[in-house]
This record gives structure tokens, C-alpha cells and sequence, in this order.
């Protein structure tokens, strides 16, 4: 079985978080509770009822402002630092290389939640608690159906393929990034941990996004 | 919009002015981003960088209301360059396809020579004659195709606009010249042919005492630039709302009815009205489709009235009220009748103007002052809920509320209007809760009721409904009226084919003429979701609902064509004449192309051509900048400070700039539906943005001691907010005439009911408008901003 993966463009996004609303909706979670600090970003992190969101960022440079937004939520790393962490081995990679935590062998040590080098981990405190973040719709792949983020995305900024034809996908659009002037275009999560299952096209390097390298 | 979505991935040029189609119409993107993807750069021209700038290969910062600065400075970029180098443009659009080589009345005169103003102007409104064409003998308007005579609307044109050099653009929109001309040369590169640009606006544009001037302003460039039926040009407005296509196509709008315009008390009869509505073309070489008004406008009698409609009577005229020219039906004078005690009753269909409305305060005060209401409404809203508001005292308003629960999209059958021309029919997918009903099923009673009760007890006008043909029975069918709308054949029962087979004879009948076609003997044509495109153009599905009119997805398209018919960009071609046809999308008329005797492209104008000196419009045949009602500063370019026909309905309103130096736009946000009516009570759109809030810049908030994230009162005479202030760096001072002028932006989804509340923008905007359409001046108005 062939590696799938996302790859969302940060170029396209407009931030509309249908994306954000779709997993809540198709996973069963809850609207939080939020106040307006400020931005037009919310919830400020991901937790128990947020597997995905946007993140806003203004960056200016010289006379410049660039409103930037990049997808925050699980990566499914190929070297998951989760699944080491694990001491029951809960945690797996799936055959088309999702990461995913099985409950039932979960014991709510917390230790993966404190290795995920992204934070994107979230338990309750509390004895047992079991983990969550994105699941890769794995049950929706398995009807052939792709995750509800991809799903959901109107400016098809989000699409869902075979990791190697997204790559390629990836440096093309890249390439013409940087044709069409943006040097600091880049592709992140070819080779990060191993390879990310979740790829992102950056107008601006990695850090500006504060995704690590 | 002139053309579908669909075609926006066509685009060499997407420039967007007005509007925010990354947040309010989302599913753009999609072909944006793909017109992106093949090298398509993206203007965007907005007070502050929003979702859709944040796209933009080229943002503009612009003043709110300053548009035809700017555009009448790109236009004078372009009339220079088409001089220089002609070879870059298409002057064989220009000249058959616009009134650009028209001769004007030597007695015009425009802003540059009289300080502002149009000949003619009279404080009763300006006297149009010096604005006509000047005619032959024959009457046939005089044309100057080498554009070169004085008084030619090309060279009238270049006059008025030269005054809107890049110095003069800067001073007054704040944008910068750099930027300014970088848009100038971008934009007019799709003048080529073979190249498209689009210009994509929404309320930005139209919210503005002079609104509709800069709607002409955004066609005039786009006529220069020969982009107006091309495949990837167009204009593109965008809806605000989903129900608004619809509602305007059938006529939900003071002075007109569908597809006609509403007769005159000066009718006196039906010939009368048709003598004055029905154009005549002198010029052969137009079609002047509209000539064909009298079987569109008895067909809808016969729909309305059946058989009380006969040739006898003038198929029923004289059931129809008739309005007065000088009279004001429009929103704002409608709540000014109300508060005035005119107007004792108000039938509202869900709609929620105490939002969504200028002066917000004022349009409550209005409903209190009614003697009674119906409502009906999904969700209790602001409309609904007006009379116990926080502030008023429930026992001194007497208005007696009766709130009617409604059904929702999804709950009921039937068909929207997309923002371009697609009728889709929609099903119900599941029942709605307990004794709600759909608006078709509550005024179906209305209407059968009051029948009734005139029919028994008589009135004044009363055959005005007791004659109307109404007869949907206890459970409306939408259907059945989807098919009055589309029309029948009278003689033989069955449904009409498409309005060219209306007559204006009493033998066919059509609810509302160029949706003809919607829901024909083949079936219900908005139910079709073949998603086969054309095989010439891609962008183009006939097969996918019903596209009015007649299918035609691109309009104008006779213009994407030269006079033989073939098309100016082959690889992007909408319609071509081969072997003797059309082929492509449906073209606007079937005749050949003009050099085989057929007709100019813009059908729907009785001189046949898009018009660049619009000498229709109230307030000037040429788009002139003004400064907005309320405004920081003084009219760079003339001493006519504002439009001179603006419409002030309160003077004593007026804010000054010594006390409300900020200016304040509204607009809207993802999560954000309009009024709040639904959005505010879904946790998941909630959980997005819970409050009300105002964008202000760094510096401004810096001067006034706020932090992000800190409370602040935003006020003027008309009333205050109390909101979260965001202090971003996508909000950035303008530099007016040396000035340093800020400006803050407010989404106007807030309101006090619903599980999200806050405070209501439209509470700051007042009752000032556009003298040609009456749309209120939300986007630019005066304000003072203070920590809370």
C-alpha cells in the first residue's frame, strides 16, 4: 500500500477554517469557549475538542506586511518521536503511514504527549487519560473517502495523494513560487523526522512559521 | 456577474476593489488560485490587507470612498498609453462596441471647466439635455470613429480625466504613487488582445453616496481595456447574500417589477406605460432586445391576474398601483415613514435591519413606532426582538410583534440565484421543527385570506387581489409557482420554451421573463447537475442548473468576437462563427456576426454599445470624484465637496471631522454570516471569533493608549460600540494632502440576541445615500475612538 499524505499550500489558504470547523464536525468535538484576544485566530492552541486549526501571523519587513497562515496539527512524522516515547507501543503507523494512537492500549502515561516536538499532543490531566489529535480520518479512508479538512477546503489549498506525487506536487509549486519572485518559498516536511505526512508549501522559511528544521 | 466563477481561472488579471472574496465568497478561491497557478497576478485594493490581500501578488492601500480616484487615475494611464501605443489595445472594441466615438451635445460641460459640477446641475437634480448625443437628420446618433473630434466621448473622456494624475491619486486615496502605478501598468497589460482582466467588487464599491459612479468607473476601464465578454475579463459583483439574486430579479425593489419597470401614476394607461418604458433604436445595427418589453410585461400580468387579464381591460393595468416619480419607497425613507407614523404595519420577511441596516438605532425607533409587525424567523434576531432591546422599557413600545417560525434553506424546496445567474434548485433534505413553515406557505395564507375578506367586505383597489390568479391551494407548491415564473403558452397548456416565445398578445403568460426557460416541458431545469462543460470553453455549463438568460453563462459575448464573428483570443474563445453558426456559449442573439449583417453585442442598450458616457445615470454621464458625506478632508479635485445630488435624510446627523476624525468602514468575516441571525448561534462559528471587534493600526492605537486585545468605544452622533480593539499591522495611517488621516474597519455581525452578542456596527453609519439606487453610505463614514 502506497504512502498517502496531505499537503496543504500556505500560499492558497485564505483562513477561512473550514478545514478547522470540518474536523470538529466529522470527529464529534465541541465549539470552545474563546474570547477575542486580539486576532483573528482562534482557538490560540489546539486541546481536546481542536485537532486542527490556522495560525496568523503579520510579519513585517521593511514597508512590507505579509499576513501569513499555516496549518497547525499533527504531522504524522515517520520517525514519531510519540511512538518511541510510548511505552506500550499504543501508538502505530498505519500502512499508508498515519500516526495513530489505540486507545485500548493507551495508559495514559502522558509520555508521548511531552516528546511530540510540535506540541500537538493533548491529554487531560488526569489518571488514564488517553491522547488526542488528528486521526487522518482514518475511518473515512478507509472508504476511499478523503480526511474532512481536504474535504472541506474551497480553495483546494489542501489536497490528499500519494506522498510521492505530493512531493513532486510540492517543489513544482515551489519552483514557480520562486519563478515568480519568492525566494523564501520552500516545501516542508520532505525530509523533516524522517518525512512528514502532512506537507506544507511556506511562502517564507520554516522558523518564520515557527515549524522547526 | 458578467460571467460564471468558473471562468475567474481564465484570468490573466484578477483585480478586486471592494470586496473580500477570500472570507465572504470563499468558494472563488478555488479559481483564483487556479488562474494563480497559470500566472494570473492578483490585485487587491482594500482600506486594509484582508484575507483576499493577503493573496495579492499587489496590494493598494485606498481611503474608503476614494475609488474613482484611483480608478479615474489608472483610466488616465490608459487613454495616454492607447494614444502611444494602440497596437497594445483593442480599438476595434472600443470603437463598434462602446459609445467611445459618440458625438455629446456641444453644450456639455464637466467638472474640469465648472469646478465640480455637470452642466445642467439644478438643486431639483441636473437637467440631462446637454448630455445627449448629438443626432442627424435622421436622428441617428453622430459617431467620430477616428475618436479624434473634441466633442467625442473619447476625448470628452480624456479631458475629464486629466486632471487624476499620480500626484493628485495619491493625495487623495493615501496610495501610494509607486503602488499606484505599478496597478496601471499591471492592469492595463490586459488591454492586449488575447489578454482578460477581471475586476471583481462587492459593497466596498457600492456603499457609497457615490456608488453607482464607481461602479461606471470600474466599466469604463474594463471597456477601454475591451474586457467586458471575453473569457477571464468581466465585472464581477458580488452577491452579499444568497437570497439577494433572486430577490432582485423578482423585482423586491421600489420603482420595479419583475423584469419590468413599475408603471407611473404619469401611465395613465398601458399604452401609455409602454410608450414610455419600451425603448426604440434608431440605428439598425442594434438589436435593442428590450423593444420586446410589451409581451414580457403583459405575460406577467397574465400570470398575476389570469383570466382578469384581457385585452378588454388592458390585461388588468389598472389593478396595479401605480408610484410617483418624486416619491421615496426605498429602505430609509420607508423607516422615516414609520417613525413618522406613515406607515402603521410592517411585513417582515426575515430580515434582520437591525443589523444589517444604516443607523441602526434609528431603524428600531422606526419599528417601535408601528402599530404592529409579522416576522418570521428561524433564530429570535435583533428584528424580531427589537422591542425589548437593552435600553428600552418593553411597556412603552406598542407595537404588537407576531413572530411567525420559519423553515431554513435545507427544510424546504426551491431555487437560488447564485451571484452569477445560476438558478440551482435545492431540496429539502430534512423537516423542520414542529409548526414552522416555509415564507411561501405563510404569504400563500396571507394572500388567500385577504382575497377573502375583500371579496366579502370590499376596499379601495380591492380587484387589485380579489382579481389576482392565486390558486396554490392549503400547501403551496413550489413547483407550480416555479413553473408561473417560467410561463406558459396559454392556448395550449404548456410550459413556455424560453421568453422568446412570450407575446404580448394575452396568449402566454411569464412570471418574471428572463428566468423563462427555468422549468420548461423537459422538466425542472434547475435540477440539472451535469457537470459536462462546453467543449469550447471550459469555464461554460449549460447542463448544470439553469444559467438566465437562455443559458448564456458569459455575457455580452458578441463583444469577444470581431465583426466576423471570430474571436479575439482563440485560446480562450466563448463563441466563434464557423460553417455558418455559432458555436461555444449561447451567444447574446443568434444573428451573424456584425460584417454578415448581424448586430452590435451590448443587446440589451437601445443604442447597441456599452456605454462609457453613461448620461443615464442621476448624477453624471462620467464617474467625478467626490469625498464621502462625512469625510477628514476637503475635495482635492473640485470645490463640490460631495456629490451634489447625495441624499441627506438627517443633516443634523452630520458628524465633523474636528470631533470624529477617524474614518470607520464596515465589513465582514469567515465565520461571520451577515446579520448574526444564524452564525451567532453555532458554537463551531462562534468558537472562531466570539466578540465584536474593531481593527485599528499600530499608530493609531498607540496615540490613543490602546493595547491589543483592550476594550474600546467607538462613537459618533448616530450612536456608539463597545468592542475589543485588534490592533494589527494590516491597518496602515494614510497620508491625505500631507495629512495623516486613520481609519478603522468594524465587522457588523453583532447584535444583542443570539449566543454570540456585541454591539451593532450600523449603529455608527447613518442615513445618507446614492440618489441613483438609494444604497446607503456604510463604507465611509466618521468616528472618535477612545479607550473603554
Amino acid at each position: 500500500m502506497a504512502q498517502m499524505a496531505i499537503l496543504y499550500d500556505a500560499t492558497r489558504c485564505i483562513s477561512c477554517r473550514a478545514c478547522q470547523v470540518a474536523c470538529k464536525q466529522w470527529n464529534d468535538l465541541e465549539g470552545e469557549t474563546t474570547s477575542n484576544w486580539g486576532s483573528h485566530e482562534n482557538p490560540r492552541d489546539l486541546s481536546l475538542n481542536t485537532w486542527c486549526k490556522i495560525e496568523m501571523r503579520e510579519i513585517k519587513r521593511d514597508n512590507r506586511v505579509d499576513w501569513l497562515f499555516n496549518l497547525r496539527s499533527c504531522f504524522h512524522c515517520t520517525d514519531a518521536y510519540c511512538k518511541d516515547a510510548c511505552p506500550v507501543e499504543a501508538i502505530y503507523h498505519t500502512a499508508q503511514g498515519f500516526v495513530i494512537i489505540d486507545h485500548n492500549k493507551c495508559i495514559g502515561c502522558g509520555l508521548c504527549v511531552k516528546k511530540c516536538p510540535f506540541s500537538v499532543m493533548q491529554r487531560r490531566k488526569a489518571k488514564g487519560a488517553v491522547p488526542q489529535k488528528c486521526n487522518a480520518c482514518i475511518f473515512r479512508l478507509a472508504e476511499g473517502e478523503t480526511p474532512a479538512c481536504v474535504k472541506s477546503c474551497p480553495a483546494q489549498a489542501m489536497v490528499f495523494g500519494k506522498r510521492d506525487d505530493l512531493i513532486k506536487d510540492g517543489r513544482e509549486r515551489v519552483q514557480r513560487l520562486r519563478e515568480g519572485g519568492n525566494q523564501s518559498a520552500c516545501l516542508y516536511g520532505e525530509r523533516e523526522h524522517g518525512g512528514l505526512h502532512v506537507l506544507q508549501v511556506l511562502s517564507n522559511a520554516p522558523e518564520v512559521y515557527g515549524l522547526i528544521i | 456577474m458578467t460571467q460564471p466563477w468558473t471562468d475567474a481561472a481564465n484570468s490573466d488579471c484578477i483585480l478586486v476593489i471592494g470586496a473580500n472574496p477570500a472570507s465572504n465568497h470563499p468558494v472563488a478561491f478555488e479559481y483564483i488560485n487556479e488562474a494563480k497557478k497559470k500566472g494570473a497576478k492578483l490585485i487587491v485594493i482594500d482600506p486594509r490587507i484582508s484575507e483576499t490581500a493577503s493573496k495579492a501578488d499587489l496590494f493598494a492601500p485606498l481611503r474608503s470612498g476614494t475609488d474613482i480616484a484611483l480608478l479615474g487615475g489608472i483610466i488616465k494611464y490608459v487613454l495616454n498609453d492607447i494614444e502611444k501605443y494602440p497596437d497594445n489595445y483593442n480599438l476595434t472594441y472600443l470603437k463598434e462596441y462602446t459609445n467611445a466615438p459618440f458625438l455629446v451635445n456641444p453644450d456639455f460641460k464637466g467638472p474640469a471647466d465648472l469646478e465640480g459640477l455637470f452642466s445642467g446641475y439644478t438643486e431639483d437634480g441636473y437637467d440631462r439635455s446637454s448630455w445627449q448625443f448629438q443626432t442627424d437628420a435622421a436622428g441617428n446618433i453622430k459617431i467620430d470613429k477616428s475618436m479624434s473630434d473634441p466633442e467625442c466621448v473619447f476625448q470628452l473622456l480624456k479631458k475629464h480625466f486629466s486632471r487624476y494624475n499620480p500626484e493628485v491619486v495619491e493625495n487623495i486615496t493615501g496610495t501610494p504613487k509607486e503602488i499606484f502605478l505599478e496597478i496601471c501598468r499591471t492592469y492595463s497589460a490586459t488591454g492586449q488582445k488575447g489578454k482578460a482582466g477581471l475586476i471583481i467588487f462587492s459593497m466596498g464599491g457600492t456603499q457609497h453616496t457615490h456608488g453607482c459612479q464607481n461602479v461606471s468607473s470600474y466599466n469604463i476601464l474594463q471597456l477601454l481595456l475591451g474586457n467586458l465578454g471575453i473569457s477571464g475579463g468581466g465585472l464581477n459583483a458580488l452577491r452579499g447574500i444568497g437570497t439577494v439574486g433572486g430577490s432582485v430579479d423578482m423585482g423586491l425593489y421600489p420603482g420595479v417589477f419583475p423584469g419590468c419597470p413599475q408603471p407611473l401614476d404619469i401611465d395613465t394607461s398601458l399604452e401609455k406605460y409602454l410608450e414610455r418604458v419600451v425603448p426604440v433604436a434608431k440605428d439598425s445595427k442594434s438589436l435593442n432586445w428590450l423593444n420586446n418589453m410589451s409581451k414580457y410585461f403583459i405575460s406577467l400580468l397574465k400570470a398575476w391576474y389570469g383570466k382578469a387579464a384581457q385585452k378588454d381591460n388592458m390585461f388588468g393595468y389598472h389593478y396595479l398601483p401605480k408610484i410617483n416619480v418624486n416619491e421615496d419607497y426605498t429602505m430609509i425613507a420607508m423607516a422615516e415613514a414609520m417613525k413618522a407614523g406613515v406607515i402603521k404595519g410592517l411585513l417582515c420577511w426575515g430580515q434582520n435591519w437591525a443589523v444589517s441596516g444604516p443607523n441602526a438605532n434609528a431603524i428600531c425607533e422606526a419599528m417601535d413606532n408601528l402599530e404592529w409587525m409579522v416576522i418570521d424567523e428561524i433564530f429570535h434576531t435583533e428584528t424580531t426582538d427589537f422591542w425589548h432591546r437593552p435600553g428600552v422599557n418593553p411597556a412603552e413600545i406598542n407595537t404588537e410583534v407576531f413572530l411567525l417560525p420559519a423553515l431554513n434553506g435545507l427544510e424546504k424546496e426551491g431555487s437560488v440565484s447564485s451571484s452569477h445567474r445560476w438558478l440551482q434548485w435545492r431540496w429539502k433534505i430534512v423537516d423542520g421543527p414542529q409548526e414552522a413553515r416555509s415564507e411561501l406557505w405563510i404569504i400563500n395564507k396571507i394572500a388567500a385570506k385577504l382575497k377573502q375578506l375583500y371579496a366579502q367586505e370590499g376596499g379601495p383597489s380591492c380587484e387589485s387581489i380579489t382579481n389576482l390568479a392565486w390558486d396554490y391551494g392549503d400547501t403551496p407548491d413550489p413547483h407550480q409557482v416555479a413553473k408561473e415564473v417560467n410561463g406558459y403558452d396559454l392556448t395550449t397548456g404548456k410550459l413556455a420554451d424560453d421568453f422568446t416565445k412570450l407575446k404580448n398578445d394575452g396568449t402566454t403568460s411569464c412570471g418574471l421573463w428572463f428566468y423563462s426557460g427555468q422549468y420548461t416541458e423537459k422538466g425542472n431545469m434547475m435540477a440539472r447537475r451535469d457537470p459536462t462543460p462546453n467543449p469550447l470553453n471550459a469555464a461554460v455549463y449549460h447542463n448544470w442548473g439553469y444559467c438566465w438568460p437562455l443559458g448564456r453563462n458569459i455575457i455580452y459575448n458578441r463583444a469577444s468576437v470581431d465583426l466576423n464573428g471570430i474571436p479575439w483570443d482563440k485560446e480562450h474563445p466563448v463563441i466563434w462563427w464557423k460553417n455558418g453558426e455559432w458555436i461555444g456559449d449561447v451567444p447574446d442573439g443568434p444573428a451573424p456576426p456584425m460584417a454578415e449583417g448581424g448586430y452590435k453585442p451590448f443587446i440589451m442598450k437601445p443604442d447597441g454599445v456599452a456605454k462609457i458616457f453613461t448620461n443615464g445615470l442621476a448624477d453624471g454621464p462620467f464617474p467625478e470624484h467626490y469625498e464621502p458625506w462625512e469625510s477628514p478632508v476637503e475635495n482635492q479635485l473640485s470645490r463640490q465637496q460631495n456629490t451634489p445630488l447625495i441624499k441627506v435624510y438627517r443633516p443634523e446627523e452630520w458628524c465633523d471631522s474636528e470631533q470624529y476624525p477617524i474614518i470607520c468602514t464596515m465589513y465582514r468575516i469567515p465565520s461571520g454570516w451577515n446579520s448574526g441571525a444564524m452564525a451567532r448561534n453555532l458554537p463551531f462559528l462562534i468558537e472562531l471569533q466570539p466578540e465584536a471587534f474593531v481593527e485599528m493600526s499600530e499608530e493609531l492605537a498607540d496615540s490613543i493608549g490602546i493595547a491589543n486585545g483592550d476594550r474600546v468605544i467607538v462613537e459618533n452622533k448616530r450612536g456608539s460600540v463597545n468592542m475589543v480593539a485588534m490592533v494589527t499591522k494590516r491597518f496602515m495611517p494614510f497620508i491625505i494632502a500631507g495629512k495623516r488621516v486613520h481609519q478603522v474597519g468594524i465587522p457588523w455581525h453583532w447584535g444583542h440576541t443570539g449566543l454570540s452578542t456585541g454591539d451593532t456596527a450600523n449603529n455608527l453609519s447613518s442615513f445618507t445615500c446614492d440618489v441613483n439606487m438609494m444604497q446607503p453610505e456604510q463604507k465611509a463614514f466618521l468616528v472618535k475612538v477612545r479607550k473603554a
